[in-house]
C-alpha cells in the first residue's frame, strides 16, 4: 500500500483509464513555466499517461449504477479485462462481460482502441452463441443506457486530443493537491463533445475531475474521480467514478472492485476466437 | 431444490474426479429463467386434426455453469423444457449444452452437447449447418437441438481453426397432428430413413475456420456428413417421412464494416441433395444513430436470398426472395428493441412478415411479442401448406 491516503479523490487525466491508460512522471514538476500553452497541455497529459506506462494487463469487477433524475436505480453487474498497448498510436484491447441484468448475463463486448478512426468491436450474445461485428463509428452513443459515452470508455490516449493550458488551482475532489487546468479538444471527427476541461493533480499526476462540453459548447456532463488507490506501488486507479448529466438530471456511478494487475494476459485473451471459450 | 441438488451434486461430483482441486476454487453459477407464453392463430386451422385453440406453454430453461479459477476448466449444463396445452409433439424437451471444455493459450477441447453457430447474415442461416433446427419451438429456424460432439480448436496469429466430429445425428422435429404450421399430410415425424446404413449414428465431420482482417470478418466451413435438412416420402398411410442424405458443403461468410454500414455475404456449395448447387445470401444493414436527437438507433436491412437446388432436394422458401427489415433500438434502461421485416418472393408474390419487440421489466422480467403472418401465399406455392398459420404471441419470462 501507499505511503499517503488519498482515499476520497483523484482523478485520471483520462476516464476510464483505469481500465485503459493512465500516467505518472517523474520529472519537471515545473511545466507550467513554459510558455506555449499547447505544448504545456500537451506535456501534463504525457505526463500523466506516463504515469501509467507499463501495467501490462489488469483485472476488475465492476458495478455499473444507472440513476434516473427522480432518483431510481438500475445496477449492472460487469467484468473488465484489459490489455495495454504500449504504443501510442495503438489503442488498448478490452473485454467487458456483463453479469446482470440476468436476462444479458453472458453478453461480452471486444474492442480493439484505434486513437482516430472507429474503434474494431465484437459483441458475443450467449442466447444464440453467435458474435457480431458492429459498427463503432457512433462513439459518442450511451454506453449500455448509462451516462458514459463509448467514447469515454474506450482507451483515452494521448494523441486523441489537442491540448489547452488554462490555469492552475486546488484540485476538485481533493483540495490538498494542486492541479493544472487543462482544455482539450478531440480529434476525432465524430466525437460528441466540442471541449473538455480536464483537472490534472500536480503531485501523482492523475485526473480529479473532467467537463464535457457538447457540440454546441455547452456544460453536458461532469466526472469526478474518487477514491484513487495505488496499485503495484505504481499505478494508480479511481475506486468511484461519478458522472453527472447536467442537462437531463441523470447520472451513473461506476464502482469498482479491487483491481488485480498482471495476470498474464496475452493477444491471445482478446482475439475474437476468445468469445467461443467464455460461457 | 431437490433437482439442483442432484444435478449439481451429479456435475460437481464429476468434476471432482476429473480435476480434483479446482473444484474448491471455481466458481458455479445457476442461472436461466421460466416463462410462460401465449400463441393465439389469427385464423382457423387449415387442415383435419389441427387444433384451433390458443396455445399456452411453459417453459424451464435453467443454466449451470462452471469455471474454474484458472478460466482453463468449465462445464456448462443447460437442459430445456416446453409443456404445451394444444400439440404432443410441441411438449418437448432436450439438452442444449452438457459438456466439458478445456481452454489452453493456443488450443480449446469441447466434449459433450453445445450449440455453435456460423454466420451473419439476418434474415437466413445457410453457413450454419452443426445444430438442427429446433422446428417446433419456433418457425424462424432459430432454435436448435444440443449436438453432441468432440469439438478442437486452435487460436493462431492468423485466426481460429475448429475441427468437430459429431458422433450422433438428431432428427429434426415437426408439428403434430394437432399442431398448427404443418403440411397437409402429418409427419411420420420418429420413423426418419436415413441414406447412411449407420443411420444417426453416422459420424459427422465439419472443420471451420474464423478471423478478421482490418473491416473484414471472415469464414470457411466444410461439412460432410448427414444433411440435417430432410426430404419428405409419402408413406402408404398418407404420412410424410423424413428423409435424410449424406451431403458435402463449403460455406462462406463475410462481412465487411465500415462506418454505419454492415455488408454481410453468406454462400454455399451443396452437394448431395439433388444436382450440386450453390445458394447465397447478401446484403446489408446500415444505422442511423441518434435518430431525431434521441438516444434510439435506427438500422435498415436488406437482403437478397438466391439457391439453386432443383427438386430432388429439401425444399426451401429462400429461393428468389428479398428481405427488408427495421432494427428500432431505443437504447434505454429496459434495452426496448423492435425488428420488424418481410421476405417477399418476387417469382409467387407470397410474402412472409416478422415482428419481434422485447422489453425489459425490473431486473429480472422480460416480455417479447412475436406475430408472424403469411400473406399472398395461393395454392401450389411455398407457404400455402401454412397460409392460414398467420399468429401472435406474448412471452413472459423471469430470469434467475
Amino acid at each position: 500500500m501507499s505511503n499517503f491516503k488519498l482515499s476520497k479523490t483523484t482523478a485520471k487525466t483520462i476516464l476510464l483509464a483505469t481500465m485503459f491508460a493512465s500516467f505518472t512522471a517523474f520529472t519537471q514538476p515545473s511545466i507550467a513555466q513554459e510558455q506555449d500553452p499547447a505544448q504545456m497541455g500537451y506535456d501534463i497529459a504525457k505526463r500523466s499517461d506516463e504515469s501509467d506506462r507499463g501495467f501490462h494487463d489488469h483485472r476488475v469487477k465492476m458495478k455499473m449504477i444507472l440513476r434516473n433524475a427522480s432518483g431510481q436505480e438500475n445496477i449492472r453487474d460487469m467484468r473488465f479485462s484489459v490489455l495495454e498497448d504500449p504504443n501510442p498510436d495503438v489503442g488498448d484491447k478490452s473485454l467487458i462481460i456483463f453479469d446482470t441484468p440476468a436476462d444479458i448475463s453472458g453478453t461480452a463486448l471486444l474492442s480493439h482502441a484505434k486513437i482516430l478512426e472507429a474503434d474494431d468491436q465484437w459483441v458475443f450474445l450467449p442466447e444464440d452463441e453467435k458474435i457480431k461485428r458492429i459498427s463503432s463509428k457512433n462513439k459518442s452513443g450511451s454506453f449500455f443506457s448509462s451516462e458514459f459515452a463509448y467514447e469515454d470508455f474506450t482507451a483515452q490516449e494521448l494523441n486523441k486530443y489537442k491540448y489547452n493550458y488554462l490555469r492552475q488551482e486546488p484540485c476538485p475532489n481533493a483540495a490538498e493537491l494542486t492541479c493544472d487546468v487543462v482544455e482539450r479538444f478531440p480529434l476525432y471527427e465524430r466525437s460528441g463533445y466540442a471541449r473538455q476541461i480536464a483537472w490534472v493533480d500536480t503531485t501523482y499526476f492523475q485526473s480529479r475531475k473532467i467537463d464535457f462540453y457538447n457540440r454546441r459548447d455547452s456544460l453536458m456532463k461532469s466526472l469526478d474521480f474518487l477514491d484513487y488507490k495505488q496499485y503495484e506501488d505504481k499505478y494508480w486507479r479511481p475506486q468511484l467514478m461519478k458522472m453527472q448529466n447536467h442537462q437531463t438530471g441523470k447520472s451513473t456511478d461506476l464502482v469498482y472492485g479491487p483491481y488485480s494487475f498482471n495476470n498474464g494476459l496475452s493477444e491471445n485473451d482478446f482475439v475474437k476466437g476468445v468469445l467461443e471459450t467464455l460461457y | 431444490m431437490n433437482l439442483c441438488q442432484l444435478l449439481c451434486g451429479l456435475v460437481v461430483g464429476v468434476s471432482a474426479l476429473t480435476f480434483g482441486t479446482d473444484v474448491q476454487a471455481g466458481d458455479w453459477r445457476i442461472k436461466g429463467f421460466a416463462a410462460t407464453e401465449i400463441r393465439a392463430y389469427t385464423q382457423d386451422a387449415k387442415w383435419a386434426g389441427q387444433s384451433d385453440n390458443t396455445e399456452i406453454s411453459v417453459i424451464l430453461n435453467p443454466e449451470f455453469r462452471y469455471k474454474s479459477e484458472d478460466r482453463k476448466h468449465r462445464i456448462n449444463f443447460i437442459p430445456f423444457v416446453r409443456g404445451t396445452n394444444t400439440d404432443g409433439e410441441r411438449s418437448h424437451g432436450d439438452i442444449r449444452e452438457a459438456y466439458y471444455m478445456y481452454i489452453d493459450d493456443k488450443f480449446d477441447v469441447l466434449i459433450g452437447a453445445n450449440k455453435v453457430f456460423w454466420g451473419v447474415t439476418e434474415s437466413q442461416h445457410l453457413v450454419n449447418i452443426i445444430n438442427q433446427v429446433d422446428l417446433v419451438e419456433d418457425p424462424d429456424q432459430e432454435d436448435y437441438l444440443g449436438q453432441p460432439m468432440l469439438q478442437i480448436a486452435t487460436q493462431q496469429d492468423w485466426g481460429r481453426v475448429t475441427a468437430y466430429v459429431m458422433p450422433y445425428f438428431r432428427e429434426r422435429n415437426f408439428a403434430g397432428v394437432e399442431g398448427r404450421l404443418r403440411a397437409q399430410l402429418p409427419y411420420d415425424t420418429h420413423k426418419a430413413t436415413y441414406e447412411s446404413g449407420a443411420e444417426e449414428w453416422h459420424p459427422d465431420f465439419a472443420l471451420r475456420y474464423s478471423h478478421y482482417m482490418g473491416d473484414f470478418d471472415i469464414g470457411l466451413s466444410y461439412f460432410h456428413g448427414t444433411g440435417r435438412e430432410p426430404t419428405f416420402n409419402v408413406t402408404p398411410e398418407g404420412k410424410l417421412r423424413p428423409h435424410y442424405s449424406l451431403i458435402n458443403q463449403a460455406g462462406l461468410d463475410l462481412q465487411y464494416t465500415t462506418d454505419a454500414w454492415l455488408w454481410k455475404l453468406e454462400s454455399i456449395i451443396r452437394e448431395g441433395h439433388g444436382k450440386t448447387f450453390a445458394a447465397a445470401v447478401g446484403g446489408f444493414e446500415y444505422s442511423f444513430y441518434q435518430i431525431f436527437k434521441s438516444d434510439m438507433d435506427l438500422g435498415i436491412l436488406l437482403e437478397y436470398q438466391y439457391d439453386g437446388r432443383d427438386d430432388d432436394a429439401p425444399i426451401t422458401i429462400a429461393n428468389n426472395d428479398i428481405f427488408a427489415g427495421a432494427r428500432l433500438a431505443f437504447n434505454d434502461i429496459q434495452d426496448t428493441e423492435i425488428l420488424a421485416g418481410m421476405t417477399f418472393d418476387h417469382e409467387n408474390q407470397d410474402s412472409f412478415i416478422n415482428i419481434e419487440a422485447e422489453r425489459r421489466f425490473g431486473d429480472n422480467f422480460s416480455a417479447e411479442i412475436r406475430a408472424r403472418f403469411i400473406t399472398g401465399a395461393d395454392e401450389g406455392e411455398d407457404l400455402y401448406e401454412f397460409a392460414r398459420d398467420d399468429y401472435i404471441q406474448l412471452r413472459l419470462s423471469r430470469y434467475f
